[in-house]
């Protein structure tokens, strides 16, 4: 394991602009401090999704886990995970005007790939 | 389900593709205020159950069986769940109303969904079959008991969100979800951690399961457990604000917190404080109280122990979930008994301190304030000291977490990973502008605008609906592995079920564990290894120590040993004692009536012992005296000629001797000299003598030369059908 900081207990001279705010205020700077650390997470979390998420949302739309799980990567293949995977789906359910299911199926045939993509205008 | 009946579990696993949850969320336990059970009253108990096993000790309060305010966690998971399904219910019967089910080895790091049922190692391989059998198992057992039982496991790993849809479709009431669980103790890519939570968070906020979050595990990880309290408020923060932005309500927010250290820490002095800081700083928030397990050894009674005094903690401030840890925990992963010990451990200490802070107060100056202040001052250093270093993940990157110095004291010893590495590092994509997922409870950006849905429509309405709305859309797999399947470890176990052959068991059926207990007069060294040549001289096999412990370092050693046994007990084969021949009430008061009946009562020998003989004699507790037979009680301590020669002054026609202390056979003796004096009188063959006690055998007390013997469990109506048969052979005589 990497050595860190070491450091002795200092903690009276740190806590000196603490000593004089009350219980209510030093809970609030607790969670105001708690909402700063917090923000940027969850902000991340907005902007970004990963093949679980993306396998959760396959799941959601009728497919098995094994399904979901072999369409993710075909998607992070073709480098349409950006799109979601649950979109690519819908995308070409809507192109062949067949069910979710069934598209998911035929994608997973390696059918109907070149349609999607170009659908979405992604360069591979 | 009848209770005199097991669970079938065939019956459970058949039609399991065709399984529904009756409900989702979580259930609290309701409140009964002023709750009146035989003769006390209860200030913090829930509405009672409708079949339970009550404390041992219940048999002297009319068998009452109050239960505690708190929901009671038992964790089950041996590896086995069919097996498990029936501990549950042993659990549930002994108060658990939220069974938790650790997930098997590796689990954390399987990038998916398991299927089937597979064995488990230290836990059990959670996957939607298993799961649907263990719920519906659990809806046959909370019908029995009369209680909403609470089913929980972990969303965690690099599959939460896969795991937190199966749990909501499949009604899970509660799940731990912490990514600094994943980040600190399973080395699984922070980022990758983080943004995975906020979606199983939402999902989970979807099914209103109640999360419980992992920060207790710092203090099972750190090297000086007690010095984490700050921090650990920290990750409290951290985890709860983070749910509460992806979208769960406080309400179905739970902090896992732990009494931090234990005995021979001064445990109070220490915890209560932490405790104190902690509920004030997360007032809107639920807590679980867990148990502490850092110092865990191999002594059952020690770990009682500490846990008792965390349930000190728990009744002195607040919990709304009050954990269990098998006592066993320490030695092997949990076992039948043990679970049903913890339960009952936690029952009888929180129903013993009922209204317990209708009796006392937590100090408001000197110590205990200062303590509490000064922890939160800490934690608040901490926080400030994350954000100026850039954030939680530069935090964890410079070893903030887990260092074994008191914050701000920093011993340089935390854990440490990096923000680009770990399981899962990688893996984290930009959703694009034209990203879309048309499900249901999915957390962050969603163009659904480009298919001409506006802001709060449900994306799933593009699809007709996913499968929170339309459960037909759930793809179920049974089995993936032909060989590693429940049907296949049934057929295993198939002569112990529906038959009459019995094997003994710790958790899995026919195991054949037993335990030996063996007190040995030498040292530890020696000790052990007589002990292991025991088991093997007692055909034990596979024999191993799980407990020793030094009685004094020469005089004598104690060692557990458990062994698996190699042969069935077939229960055709064995010839029960016979039941007591009762008379009716009506016919003893009938008899008595015409023929009045004396008796002289009392506790022979050195012995203060009076509550079992007065059962047996007092009207309030049913009896004899109910009948009109007077009883004469001369107390305790009675020499045996005192009680001999006030039958005869009495005239009595009985004598009931109660003799408890067993030690060296003294209560045989003593049955002995009783007879013995009786004959040397002259009165033995008109006067009848009863001898009881916990430790009788009636076979064995018949041959001291006493009429008749009663043990353990005996009552009023089986002694006097027992003096009205008697004194009808002799007036035939």
């Amino acid at each position: 394991m990497n050595k860190h900081l070491t450091r002795e207990d200092d903690f009276e001279q740190r806590r000196q602009h603490l000593k004089s705010l009350s219980e209510e205020e030093l809970k609030q700077r607790f969670w105001d401090l708690a909402d700063q650390a917090t923000k940027p997470l969850i902000d991340l979390a907005k902007q970004n999704t990963t093949p679980a998420i993306e396998r959760s949302v396959l799941l959601r739309m009728g497919f098995s886990s094994l399904e979901a799980n072999a369409l993710v990567q075909k998607i992070i293949g073709h480098q349409l995970i950006g799109k979601g995977a649950g979109h690519v789906v819908y995308r070409y359910s809507t192109l062949k005007k067949i069910s979710i299911r069934q598209a998911g199926l035929d994608l997973l045939q390696n059918h109907g790939w070149q349609e999607v993509i170009s659908s979405f205008e992604v360069k591979q | 389900m009848n209770v005199n009946e097991k669970l079938d579990i065939q019956n459970i696993l058949k039609d399991l593709d065709q399984y529904e949850p009756r409900r989702r969320g979580w259930t609290w336990r309701i409140p009964e205020k002023n709750l009146v059970m035989g003769e006390n009253i209860y200030l913090d108990a829930s509405k009672p159950l409708q079949n339970s096993i009550p404390l041992p000790a219940a048999k002297y309060f009319d068998f009452i069986d109050p239960q505690p305010i708190q929901v009671i966690t038992s964790e089950i998971a041996s590896g086995r769940f069919e097996d498990d399904i029936r501990r549950m219910r042993m659990a549930a019967w002994h108060g658990a109303d939220h069974l938790m089910v650790i997930r098997t080895a590796g689990q954390s790091h399987f990038d998916g969904l398991i299927e089937g049922t597979p064995q488990g190692v230290g836990g059990v391989p959670i996957s939607r079959k298993q799961v649907r059998a263990q719920r519906k198992a659990l809806d046959l057992i909370e019908d029995e008991v009369g209680r909403p039982i609470n089913y929980h496991s972990y969303v965690s790993g690099v599959a939460g969100p896969d795991i937190a849809v199966m749990f909501a479709e499949e009604g899970v009431n509660g799940a731990h979800q912490d990514p600094q669980y994943n980040v600190l103790y399973r080395n699984i890519n922070m980022v990758r951690s983080f943004v995975d939570a906020a979606e199983s968070k939402q999902i989970m906020s979807w099914a209103n399961i109640l999360q419980i979050d992992g920060a207790h595990n710092a203090n099972a990880t750190a090297m000086v457990a007690w010095k984490v309290m700050p921090e650990l408020m920290v990750q409290h923060a951290i985890n709860s604000l983070f749910s509460v932005k992806a979208g769960i309500k406080k309400e179905n927010i739970a902090l896992s917190t732990v009494p931090p250290t234990a005995s021979p820490a001064p445990d109070i002095r220490i915890n209560l404080p932490y405790a104190k800081a902690l509920r004030d700083f997360f007032s809107d928030y639920k807590m679980r109280a867990q148990m502490n397990t850092k110092y865990m050894e191999s002594s059952t009674r020690e770990a009682t122990v500490t846990h008792v005094l965390n349930m000190m903690i728990s009744k002195l401030t607040s919990a709304d979930i009050q954990s269990t840890i098998t006592p066993d925990e320490g030695r092997n992963v949990p076992w039948h008994m043990y679970n049903v010990e913890a339960c009952d451990t936690a029952k009888q200490a929180l129903i013993g301190m009922d209204g317990l802070l209708e009796l006392v107060e937590l100090k408001e100056e000197g110590y205990l304030p200062e303590k509490v202040r000064e922890l939160k001052e800490r934690a608040v250093l901490f926080f400030e000291e994350l954000i100026s270093t850039g954030g939680y993940f530069e935090a964890v990157e410079k070893g903030f977490f887990i260092d074994s110095g008191i914050y701000p004291e920093r011993n340089g010893d935390g854990i440490s990973r990096k923000i680009d590495g770990g399981v899962g590092a990688n893996t984290v994509y930009a959703r694009d502008e034209d990203y879309m997922a048309p499900v249901t409870a999915h957390f962050g950006y969603n163009n659904i605008k480009q298919y001409g849905l506006c802001e709060g429509d449900n994306p799933s309405s593009l699809i007709g609906g996913c499968t929170f709305e339309d459960r037909s859309k759930i793809i179920y797999i049974d089995e993936l592995d032909e060989t590693d399947n429940v049907n296949v470890r049934m057929d295993e176990t198939k002569k112990y079920r529906n038959t009459k052959l019995v094997k003994p068991e710790v958790e899995w059926l026919g195991d054949g564990t037993v335990v030996i207990d063996i007190t040995l007069p030498t040292s530890i060294k020696y000790a052990e290894a007589a002990s292991l040549e025991i088991a093997k001289q007692m055909n034990l096999m596979e024999a191993e120590v799980i407990h020793k412990e030094v009685l004094h370092p020469a005089e004598a050693t104690r060692i557990q040993v458990k062994g698996k046994i190699n042969f069935d007990i077939d229960l055709e084969t064995l010839t029960l004692p016979k039941e007591p021949d009762i008379l009716s009430d009506k016919e003893i008061r009938d008899y008595i009536e015409e023929h009045p009946m004396t008796i002289i009562a009392g506790t022979v020998g050195e012995d203060e012992h009076s509550v079992g003989l007065r059962e047996i004699i007092d009207i309030k507790h049913g009896g004899i005296e109910k009948y009109g037979i007077k009883c004469i009680y001369l107390g305790t301590s009675v020499p045996i000629s005192k009680l001999v020669d006030a039958a005869i002054e009495a005239n009595a026609d009985a004598i009931l001797m109660s003799t408890i202390i067993s030690h060296d056979d003294v209560h045989y003796k003593n049955m002995k000299k009783t007879h013995d004096l009786a004959v040397e009188k002259g009165v033995r063959d008109r006067l009848i003598i009863i001898a009881g006690g916990t430790q009788v055998t009636p076979e064995l007390a018949k041959k001291q030369g006493v009429d008749a013997g009663f043990g353990r469990g005996t009552k009023g109506n089986h002694v006097a059908s027992f003096l009205v048969k008697r004194k009808e052979e002799m007036d035939d005589n």
